[in-house]
Formats: C-alpha cells, sequence, structure tokens
C-alpha cells in the first residue's frame, strides 16, 4: 500500500516539475508574447495543478490527513489561470504589442480598421 | 433546475419531520425518495429533470480536464521542437451561445485547447478572436469548438 502510495506521489510531483520546467523553457524560447503566454498559462496550469495533487495524495495517504484547502487551491487555480492568461493577451494586444513576424493572419486588426472606417 | 434541486431538500426534510429521526442517512432516504417523487412527476416543471443537467455538468468538467491535458501535450511538442515551425496568427469564430456565463465558460475552454487562447470578444458577444499557435489546425479547432464545446455547454443551460 506504501509502495503504491508513494509511485502515485511521485508521479504526480515529478510530473508538475517537468510541466513547470517545460514552460519555463517556452517562456525562453517561443518568439512573442502571445506564443509565450500560451506555454506559460498552459504548462504552468496542469504543473501547479500536478504538484498540489501529489501533496494532497501525500498528506492522505502516508498521513492520514485529509487537507481540503488544497482541494481548493487546485479548483482556484483552474479557474483563475485561463481568466489571467486571456487577460495578459488582451492587455498586450491592446497596447500593440506587436505579433510574430510569421504571423499569417490577423483578423481583429482588419474588423477594427473596418469599424474605424464606418466610425 | 434550481427549483427542483430546493424542492428536493424541502422534501427531503419533510421526510424527515415525518420520520422525527434527524440524522444524515434519513436526510439521504428522504432525498432519494424526493427524487423519485420528481421524477415521476417531471412533466408539470418547464425544466426537463435535473439529473440530466448535473450529467450534463459532469460531461462538461470531463471535458475540462481531457482539454487540459492535450493541450499540455501540444505546448510540449512546439517547445521541444528543433525549429520553430510553427505559424500563429489571429482568427475569428462565431458563437452562438448568448448568456454571460456562457460565454464566459466558452472562453475558459478555448483557453485550454490546444494551441488556442481568446484574445478579445465583440462588444457584442457574437465573435470571438482567437490567437492559434497553428494555423493549420485551426480549422480543425474552430469544428472541434461549434461541435463538442458549444455543444456541451448549449445543454447544460438547457
Amino acid at each position: 500500500m506504501i509502495v503504491i502510495a508513494n509511485i502515485i506521489i511521485g508521479y504526480f510531483i515529478l510530473q508538475g516539475a517537468l510541466l513547470s520546467l517545460i514552460a519555463a523553457f517556452g517562456v525562453v524560447r517561443l518568439p512573442d508574447a502571445y506564443t509565450r503566454n500560451h506555454a506559460a498559462s498552459k504548462s504552468a496550469t496542469l504543473g501547479v495543478i500536478s504538484i498540489l495533487l501529489g501533496v494532497f495524495f501525500y498528506f492522505w495517504l502516508i498521513e492520514g490527513h485529509l487537507n481540503a484547502r488544497i482541494i481548493l487551491g487546485i479548483v482556484f487555480v483552474f479557474m483563475t489561470a485561463p481568466v489571467s492568461g486571456h487577460l495578459i493577451m488582451r492587455a498586450a494586444y491592446n497596447t500593440k504589442v506587436p505579433l510574430w513576424e510569421k504571423s499569417v493572419q490577423d483578423d481583429l486588426e482588419s474588423d477594427r480598421k473596418k469599424e474605424s472606417v464606418k466610425g | 433546475m434550481a427549483f427542483q434541486i430546493s424542492l428536493n431538500f424541502s422534501i427531503a426534510f419533510t421526510w424527515m419531520f415525518l420520520k422525527g429521526e434527524y440524522s444524515v442517512q434519513d436526510f439521504f432516504n428522504g432525498y432519494f425518495f424526493g427524487l423519485l417523487m420528481i421524477f415521476a412527476l417531471r412533466r408539470f416543471f418547464h425544466h426537463r429533470f435535473y439529473l440530466w443537467n448535473i450529467v450534463a455538468v459532469l460531461k462538461l468538467l470531463y471535458i475540462f480536464n481531457r482539454e487540459l491535458i492535450m493541450s499540455n501535450l501540444a505546448v510540449l511538442k512546439v517547445v521541444l521542437s528543433p525549429k520553430m515551425t510553427a505559424r500563429p496568427g489571429i482568427f475569428k469564430l462565431e458563437t452562438e451561445l448568448k448568456k454571460d456565463w456562457e460565454i464566459t465558460i466558452l472562453a475558459n475552454l478555448i483557453t485550454l485547447t490546444p494551441g488556442t487562447l481568446v484574445v478579445e470578444i465583440s462588444d457584442d458577444n457574437r465573435f470571438l478572436y482567437i490567437h492559434a499557435m497553428d494555423l493549420e489546425d485551426a480549422e480543425e479547432a474552430r469544428k472541434d469548438i461549434k461541435n463538442t464545446f458549444e455543444k456541451a455547454i448549449q445543454e447544460v443551460s438547457r
């Protein structure tokens, strides 16, 4: 029983750490603010959630203590991370941070131009 | 849906008062019989039997988790590939959802889909502008969003 618990805990914590590492790599390697935001807002979310799950299982299976605050933390991260990603993205776009030069399409810019012509 | 749940609760409490015993076990017994009653009388309500809504919510949660894992794999592939071959861009998506909370959930779901992130929602709530990591897949992502997510969200609010 303890062995299985150790395997589960180790798996979750390692997975979370690896995903956070990959998110950091992505922030360094990707070309512009928008693609960096992709890496940061996705991999970091699942990374943090996996580490929290590992901690939860550690206290539950090894110490015999059921900590509901960790579950609440998981729910909060899960709900707020996509929203913060969206807000950073939007703030970047509205302050005219340029897209990567190899970007192929920008529907939002053309739509905004149309509206300003109309108005 | 909220009305049916509160009705179910009051049936459970009535059951406890009728029995004169106030334990968790009695509450759940009463809740179960209340569920059967509401199911039997479901044609008198305006909305459908509320258990189907709860099933739809669970399905939506499952989709959330699956997309979270899939999107992480997709980002991993892009980040660890030796050459940057991705072609990012912003595309436009028309949505049929009307209520604010539905659009919020759709935007959150899109953010968790492989390679897409919402940049802007138009003022009349009809279009979502989505930044895609790789526009080659964008057409597929668009179909995915249309067929699975919108339908799952509509199923919850039915």
